[in-house]
Formats: structure tokens, sequence, C-alpha cells
């Protein structure tokens, strides 16, 4: 493999992360933490954890307080427009999809594709049809988003940060408050994107979730981490996890199962 | 991008300002208004110069995507507002235009109609009323919009997909509403000056059609049509700025957004007062 490809897609040295809503509060400090291209990574944690404001700093959205976060090897300070070609590698989904309530379902997922190649809407229509249609949205086309319910909005957030064929996808718990039809289809879907779909051409994607409920994780092949105290912990793979002592992991797994699925 | 903007709109600085707590004071109120204004000022001149640069930089950037939405805003800050604009013109015209045409002749003052419609009507009250009428049915709309996508996270996610939120918003915001308040200027004046002869006309004022629009226009100068291009344009522009940097600047959450409107139109009027006012000087100066 040559360098590039073994370059990790996430890298950070002694990183504090500030709140997206509240640029000079910190909720994380002195993360160390590195992702490598194809691998599948779950950031555990409990709510007001600083799970979205960790992601939103992944994402390049934010620059970090102290410390530096790379994507790509590119330094996620200056990741502004001058970079965008390494911004759309990114793919993100936020909690709850944050759709664009002025547009279609399809026009949701088109306007990237439109935006930043120029095209005009008859040029998007058949690749969007086709993402569409592999995400099982196509009879929602046409509806706006507050017409749909949450779990397919969740869906078409998911649509839209694909639309581009992203590298790394960050997803921002994203099987919160999902049907149980949904959260399967959602489970399948990842563990799909993660081992090569034919969508992003059968590599690999290296993709980041985040959450506030493990049991739906479990997966020899998914790469766990603990938001605590301000602090972030590596915890390794499932089995460590399940052999953990730290409450709060407890805590993860211990959630009534009814609650979330 | 997120650090630069909240920055620039200093939102931290006015949101610290609005929330202190009650000053002790008439001179901390004083001090703490002034403060509050000197910020908004700062707010609103930096995201005026923000849209200008995107404006500039952006011109040929995803043109498939931002024209037809520059389309949409025209048609809703212009064509849409037509039938209004009919009958404000109508209204004008019946109320103001023919009872001073009425009032002038009854005098024998004929000879100074055309200088009073025209520093009546195309220089103060049709730019104006213009730019008042639009502030009121497109601004508000505005901040309304932009603040409720601001509040349910609509901004983070254009600025995740790359997209520039001052481009795919505001640009199209500007530049609609300042062709939409030029273009619903003309049409107030022309309707307004045509209707106040048709009211003279059923009040038996002796005056020809041609007499009538011969004195106006020999009272308009080029001056008049440049400064009443460039002063349509200049309350579209700044209200569009003023409403969009409330709307996409200010409001974090939901409850916030009717709040912010009713200070948007509120600033917005300030804006197109002093506007005027400043045209007045141009004319004054001339």
């Amino acid at each position: 493999m040559s360098e590039t490809e073994n370059r990790a897609v996430i890298e950070m040295r002694e990183v504090s992360v500030g709140a997206m809503r509240d640029i000079g509060s910190v909720v994380l400090e002195d993360v160390n933490w590195s992702v490598a291209p194809g691998e599948f990574c779950i950031v555990a944690g409990p709510e007001q954890s600083g799970k979205s404001d960790f992601l939103m700093l992944t994402a390049g959205l934010m620059a970090p307080v102290k410390g530096e976060c790379r994507l790509f090897g590119t330094e996620t300070r200056v990741f502004g427009e001058a970079k965008l070609v390494e911004r759309l590698h990114v793919g993100l989904v936020f909690a709850g999809g944050q759709l664009f309530n002025h547009l279609t379902i399809g026009e949701n997922v088109a306007l990237p594709l439109q935006y930043h190649h120029d095209l005009p809407p008859g040029e998007a229509a058949r690749e969007v049809e086709a993402l569409l249609e592999l995400l099982e949205l196509t009879a929602l086309a046409d509806l706006k988003p507050s017409s749909v319910g949450a779990n397919w909005c969740q869906r078409v957030a998911l649509a839209r940060a694909l639309i581009l064929r992203p590298m790394l996808l960050l997803l921002d718990d994203p099987l919160a408050g999902l049907g149980m039809r949904h959260l399967h289809w959602w489970l399948r879907f990842l563990d799909q994107l993660s081992r090569g779909h034919h969508w992003c051409a059968g590599r690999p994607m290296t993709i980041v979730a985040t959450t506030d409920d493990l049991r739906p994780w479990r997966s020899p092949n998914r790469k766990f981490a603990l938001l605590r105290d301000k602090r972030f912990f590596p915890l390794g793979s499932w089995n460590e996890i399940e052999s953990a002592n730290d409450p709060v992991v407890r805590e993860l797994l211990a959630v009534p199962l009814e609650t979330t699925i | 991008m997120r650090e630069n903007l909240a920055k620039a709109f200093s939102l931290t600085d006015t949101q610290w300002f609005r929330r202190a707590a009650l000053p002790k004071s008439y001179t901390d109120f004083l001090g703490r208004k002034l403060f509050l204004f000197l910020l908004t000022l700062q707010g609103l001149a930096a995201f005026a110069l923000i849209t200008l640069g995107v404006l500039l930089r952006k011109f040929r950037t995803a043109r498939n995507v931002i024209r037809p939405r520059i389309r949409q805003e025209i048609v809703r800050a212009g064509v849409a507002l037509l039938p209004m604009f009919l009958f404000v013109a109508l209204a004008l015209g019946f109320l103001i235009v023919g009872q001073t045409v009425s009032a002038l002749a009854q005098v024998g003052a004929t000879e100074y109609l055309g200088s009073t419609m025209v520093i009546v009507v195309v220089r103060e009250l049709g730019p104006l009323l213009a730019a008042m009428l639009v502030l009121a049915r497109v601004g508000t709309a505005h901040v309304i919009e932009l603040g409720t996508a601001r509040a349910l996270g609509e901004i983070e996610a254009l600025e995740a997909l790359g997209i520039d939120p001052v481009h795919y918003l505001i640009v199209p915001r500007v530049i609609g509403m300042a062709l939409g308040v030029f273009a619903l200027t003309v049409y107030l004046i022309i309707g307004a000056l045509a209707s106040g002869y048709l009211f003279t006309f059923l009040q038996n004022v002796p005056m020809t059609p041609g007499d009538y629009f011969k004195q106006i226009t020999e009272a308009l100068g080029w001056l008049d049509f440049v400064l009443l291009a460039l002063k349509t344009i200049a309350f579209g522009f700044f209200i569009a700025i003023v409403t969009c940097y409330h709307g996409l600047a200010q409001p974090l959450r939901l409850e916030d957004v009717s709040r912010v409107a009713v200070r948007a139109v509120s600033q917005g009027v300030i804006v197109c007062v002093l506007i005027d006012a400043l045209f007045i000087l141009l004319y004054l100066i001339r």
C-alpha cells in the first residue's frame, strides 16, 4: 500500500474540544486519537459528555481550542474553503438529520452534488435517483422533510452525506429513536459501507459514530472509545468493552433494552 | 469558518449586553444602549462586507444553484408584491397627488406642480414607501426563515456539506431584494402619478394630461434617475442585510425568533430613514 493509503484518516494530538454553541467553554481535554483508513469506530458517552461537539470538531466544522487535529493529513484549524476538496471527503450525518425544510427530499440529496459540480437539476437527477433507490427513499423524493417521519429523515440525511461519495462518514447518534426495522437496516447498511459498498466503488469507508447506548453496536469488527469527565478513553474492541469495569461503560451497556430497540 | 462568522457578528458580545442584569442608573442604561448600538453597527457592517465579498468572489460559483434562487427571490420581493403595490399606488395617487394637484389649481400655482410631484413622490415618498412595504412583507419573512433554519441547525448542515451559507442563503436574498425594491418603486411612482391625474380629472381641475406629464418630466433631472436607482438599490440591499443578519447571526433558539424579527424590522426602518437622510444631503449639496 502507498503512504497516502496508509495515512491515518483522523489524527488528534493533545486536542481540547470547545462547545459548538459556546466557543469559550471546553468539553473535552487532551484527546489523543488516531483512526486508520477503513476502521469503524464507535465513540460512546453519556448525555452532555460532548459527543456532538467532538464529532463537529472531527468534521472540521470548528477548530480545536488546543492541540492539533488532522483529517487526511490536513490540519482542521485551516479546514476552510481553501481545503474544500479534503472537506468534501467527509460526510456528516447530524442527530435528527437537520434537513433543509424548504427543499424536497430529492432536492436535499441533490443539493451538494449540484452546488459543488455546478449541475442543472436534470443532470444530477440520475445519480440522486440511484442513491434514493439504494436507500429505499424513491417514494419520498417529492415530499418535504416535514411530511415524513423522523426515521426516514435520518435516512435522508445519510443519503445527503453519501451523495458526494465521502471517504470518511461521521454519524452523530444515528440509531437514536429508530424503530426496530430502521435500526436493523442502518446496522446492515453501515456494515456494508464499512466493508466496501458498490456506491463507493467497493472502497471500505472509514466510519465514526457516536452513541449513548453501546448494545446495538456489538461487533468484533468495531473499535470503541469512551467520553467521560471531559476525557477521551480509547477502549479497543467489543471484548474489552464487555470486560471493562468502568461504571460509565457498564451504564452504557445496561440501558433497559426496550428504550432503544 | 464558524469562528470567523461568530467574531464578525460579535455574537457573544451582543448577547452579553442583552442578557446582563438591569442597569443601576440612567447613565449605565444609556452606556449599555450605546455599546449595544455600536456592536450592532459593527456586526451589520461586517456582515455587509462579508456578503459583498462573497457576492464578488463567488460570482461564477454554482450558478446552476444560485441563479434559480435569485429568480425566486426576485419573484418574492418584486413580482409577487405587484398587486399590493398597484393598490398602494392608486391610494397614494388619490390621497396625496390628486389632492395636491387640486389644491395647487385652487390657488393658481399649477406651475409648481412638476417640482412638487418630483420632490414628494419621486424623491421621497415613493422609494421610502416601497422600502417599508418590502421590509414588512419580505424582510420579516427573511428573519423568520433564517432564524428558524439557524435554530434547527440547517446552517451547520450547509457548512458540513461545504456550502457557504452566505453564498447560498444571503446573496440571492440581497440581490432579489435590491432589484425588487428598485422595480417596485418605479411601478409605484408611475402608478401614483397616473392615478393622481385621474383624481384631478374627476375633480374637474382644468389641466390636460399633456400639461400634467410635461410639467413632471420637465422637473425631472438626470440626477433624479441616478439617485432614485441608487437609493432604491441601497434600500433593498440594506433591508436584506439587516434582516438576514438578525436571522442568520443572532437567534440560536426557536423562542428567540419572534423577538429578533421585531428587532430586525425596527432596525430596518431606522436604516431606511438614515439612507433617506443621506440622499437628501446629496440632493442639497448638488
